[in-house]
């Protein structure tokens, strides 16, 4: 702090040069900040847990051939079931019309908590039976499963009309805040329904969004959806069987019945395929942002060193005469330190303001939620740390200059 | 004078050979960054008809009413009822009718496995209006149409699969569980965006249908579609009735897309449409003001947000990029040319003018930009590897290299290089000879 005041001095002296190294880290700030910001919600939202038995889950997309009615659809996919389910290495499975990180946006339904009630809460509907729990390996937090008397049927164009649901824990919790969710009675398109069961964590199969808020709250309707084109069968495998079921499955569902496709390319993903492809955006995006982040800071250290370098040669002389007036090495070195500390401190004061306004912007145009503070301090830190890097070289460059410069013209 | 100019840049390059490659690199990295992500937005925001893309049109019918759809919009996609009105009025050039759909395969040897294709369920205008090119074949007719006859219109790459790329045109393919006469082999065709069924079939970046029947036919046979469904919330859809009250639903699920030749054309179609809204609210179907859109091409994709937000965004962030970039070696060339300063003094001294110098300075930052051209290019060419990275593979394969950008790339390094240059530049026109010359004799 011994040398403010000939430090802003000098300064003046360098206006462009000065208000150019300000402008590049304000901007750089700016940027970076809100760069890093991204990357961190894009990590957040791609490493939410869908709370499912990932590792093991695999997906057979089934498409039927020809057009079958209702009642041989729903025939077929029970004898396809109870295939799948004696397979060696399976430790459940069932059927549904998606499936978490599948993509889509889901079956959404409106719960209604009294029938003439404007007020309503989205969910979006999994079709289930009683083995849907098990397969998906989510733990039943209260209540019971279903029954198996208790799984009706659904036509394409039916609305769903159950006397039993089992909801997310989440859903419960947005329907009935105070925990009483449980054997409570809601209203759905279709009619009245009784929640008798509550299960853990349950993510719905569109992932595409940042900020959509339903994606916990999930349905678990106990019915067989009898879409005549297609459904999907979602397989759980023992502990290192997932491969060898996954080959078994295809074949042992055409051997049962052939007026099937299970597409070679794509008709069977295992969830941790499904979970890299859904969030692929996501992780483009961040890559994109940390590279953008990184090239912004090198270039900024680059500009930081050449222009400190530049005014180390133009001031030799005066260093020179310092240096032969008593100051020390560590006086030179600080010097320069202190100025590149102001400076940036200066762009730092600047960048801030250009950073929220440039997230106000992206909250407009993008699902951006609004930056917190510690962001915008840790990308402060970083300028500085790199600051004062980038001008260490040049500085000690500077502390070089021996005095006796001051007797030589330049 | 150019060339003594040129001559003196090379000079101090080799004098000041930290500074001169930071520029260089500085410039390289800025203008790559956004010519890799400008390669991405320009393949993603391409007009996929360019000759055409005036004249068709997208008609949209708001059925929904002010109370049920989205912020006063009409839907996307139109219900059965308006669109087979708007198909049998033949109030425009040409017009289709389109839905996404899903067909099984099933080949004729009993021991191959049936296997599923995407297509479109299209009405017979739609091969001539979107310019659509056959290797066999064509089409088929309106009274094809008409008569729901059972045909198909089938990709190259399904020809070569089922009859080895031999003209198949009236050989028989089995869909689902019915028998189709083939009338046409396409040629390749991959329009980009893939503009006509976007808002049926949600994304706009894989590759078209493999497999085209009569929409009249697929109705037929109550086929569903593959595509998106929206249905009014109004809560009096009989849509949980069966395919015949779906039809008479006010559900859209269908593009319809219109050739108008002229634009007193697409008035005139407007003026229908509006028409037929009032028409319609006479009859009780709809209880509001007609609200009815005619977009083009163009328009359409725009209101269909086709370009993909992180094309956007990664624009926006590169160009800021190249904008830091510049900032800064505004900061590096001012720093070279100062130190210069002695220089040009003798030089002034000497009698060159201030337009000389301005002349020398600009011509030294032009062949920087020349250097950070060159270099941007290569790191052009590196970074659409990495395309692949960060966007989807559909996406990333549609961006590339060519001349234009390869020219892009060298003239924005050298423009941006001599703008950067100006300040710096009128700088050292204003050194002083003499208190040079006095200062540092």
């Amino acid at each position: 702090m011994m040398q403010i005041r000939p430090i802003l001095a000098a300064l003046r002296r360098h206006k462009a040069a000065t208000i150019l190294i300000v402008l590049q880290i304000a901007l750089t700030l700016a940027i970076v900040s809100n760069a890093l910001f991204i990357v961190q919600t894009r990590i957040v939202h791609l490493s939410r847990p869908t709370g499912v038995d990932e590792a093991h889950l695999f997906v057979i997309k089934n498409e039927w051939v020809g057009k079958l009615d209702a009642a041989q659809v729903d025939a077929q996919m029970r004898a396809d079931l109870a295939t799948l389910r004696n397979l060696p290495g399976v430790r459940d499975a069932f059927a549904s019309e998606a499936y978490p990180l599948g993509g889509g946006w889901g079956w959404l339904e409106s719960i209604k908590w009294q029938p003439e009630e404007q007020r309503h809460q989205l969910a979006v509907i999994y079709f289930a039976d009683e083995h849907a729990v098990a397969t998906f390996g989510t733990t039943l937090m209260a209540g019971r499963n279903f029954h198996a008397d208790e799984i009706g049927r659904i036509g394409l164009y039916d609305t769903a009309a159950p006397a039993v649901v089992i909801i997310t824990r989440d859903l419960a919790q947005k329907l009935f805040p105070d925990g009483s969710a449980l054997g409570r009675r809601v209203y759905l398109t279709g009619g009245p329904t009784t929640i008798i069961g509550i299960v853990d964590r349950l993510q719905g199969p569109y992932a595409g969004s940042t900020t959509r808020s339903i994606d916990d709250d999930q349905i678990l309707v106990p019915a067989y959806l009898d879409d005549p084109a297609r459904c999907d069968y979602l397989v759980r495998a023992q502990p290192g069987q997932l491969e060898a079921v996954m080959r078994a499955a295809p074949k042992a569902l055409l051997a049962l019945n052939r007026s099937r496709v299970i597409n070679p390319d794509g008709g069977m993903i295992a969830l941790t395929q499904a979970r890299v492809q859904s969030y692929a955006g996501d992780r483009g995006v961040a890559i994109m942002m940390a590279v953008v982040c990184l090239m912004l800071l090198l270039a900024t250290a680059g500009g930081i060193v050449g222009l400190s370098s530049f005014w180390v040669s133009q001031r030799r002389r005066q260093i020179g005469i310092r240096r032969a007036l008593g100051a020390t090495r560590r006086d030179i070195l600080g010097y320069f330190q202190t100025e590149n500390f102001l400076i940036v401190s200066g762009g730092i004061a600047l960048g801030a303001l250009l950073g929220v306004a440039a997230n106000l912007t992206l909250m407009t145009y993008w699902e951006l939620p609004r930056m917190p503070l510690g962001v915008l301090l840790l990308g402060a830190v970083l300028l500085w740390l790199l600051g004062q890097l980038a001008v260490l070289g040049p500085a000690r460059r500077a502390a070089g200059v021996p005095p006796v410069e001051a007797t030589r013209s330049l | 004078m150019l060339g003594y100019h040129f001559g003196l840049a090379v000079r101090s390059f080799r004098a000041s050979k930290a500074l001169t490659a930071l520029i260089v690199v500085l410039m390289g990295c800025g203008v790559a960054t956004c010519m890799v992500t400008w390669a991405v937005f320009r393949a993603t925001a391409a007009d996929p008809i360019p000759w055409k893309s005036s004249q068709l049109y997208v008609p949209q019918i708001d059925n929904f009413g002010p109370a049920h759809n989205y912020q006063g919009k009409p839907p996307d996609l139109l219900n059965y009822t308006d669109a087979v009105t708007l198909l049998q009025a033949h109030q425009a050039r040409r017009q289709s009718l389109l839905y996404a759909t899903r067909w099984s395969v099933v080949p004729d040897e009993q021991q191959r496995q049936p296997f599923s294709l995407p297509g479109d369920a299209v009405s017979s205008d739609f091969f001539a209006m979107f310019d659509v090119p056959f290797r066999y074949g064509s089409g088929w007719s309106a009274a094809d149409d008409d008569r729901r006859t059972s045909v198909v219109v089938i990709s190259s790459a399904l020809n070569q699969q089922l009859f080895g790329g031999a003209n198949s045109v009236g050989r028989e393919i089995t869909l689902d569980t019915h028998r189709y006469r083939v009338v046409g082999v396409l040629a390749e065709w991959n329009p980009s965006p893939r503009f006509f069924d976007v808002s049926s079939s949600g994304y706009p970046f894989s590759n078209p249908g493999q497999i085209y029947i009569p929409f009249s036919r697929a109705v037929d046979l109550q086929k569903s579609t593959s595509g998106s469904t929206v249905c009014s919330g109004d809560g009096s859809n009989p849509v949980t009735a069966g395919w015949d009250a779906f039809l008479r639903g006010e559900c859209g699920w269908i593009d319809a897309w219109v050739e108008l030749t002229t634009p007193a054309d697409a008035e005139h179609y407007r003026q229908y449409l509006s028409n037929y809204a009032a028409e319609q609210q006479r009859l009780g179907r709809f209880a509001w003001a007609p609200n009815v859109r005619l977009r083009n091409v163009v328009q359409w994709l725009d209101a269909e947000r086709v370009v993909p937000k992180a094309s956007k965004l990664s624009l926006i962030i590169s160009f800021s990029f190249l904008l830091i970039c510049l900032v800064n070696a505004v900061g590096l060339l001012l720093a070279r040319f100062m130190r210069r300063a002695p220089e040009i003094g003798v030089r002034r001294a000497l009698g060159a003018s201030r337009q000389a110098i301005y002349q020398q300075f600009l011509i030294e930052a032009a062949t920087i930009g020349v250097a950070g051209g060159a270099l941007g290019l290569a790191l052009t060419c590196a970074g659409m590897q990495g395309v692949g990275l960060v966007f989807e593979p559909q996406i990333a394969e549609l961006a590339h290299v060519d001349g234009s950008l390869m020219l892009a790339t060298l003239l924005v390094a050298i423009a941006a290089t001599v703008i950067a240059a100006f300040y710096p530049t009128w700088r050292a026109a204003q050194v002083q000879p003499a208190w040079q010359l006095k200062s540092n004799g």
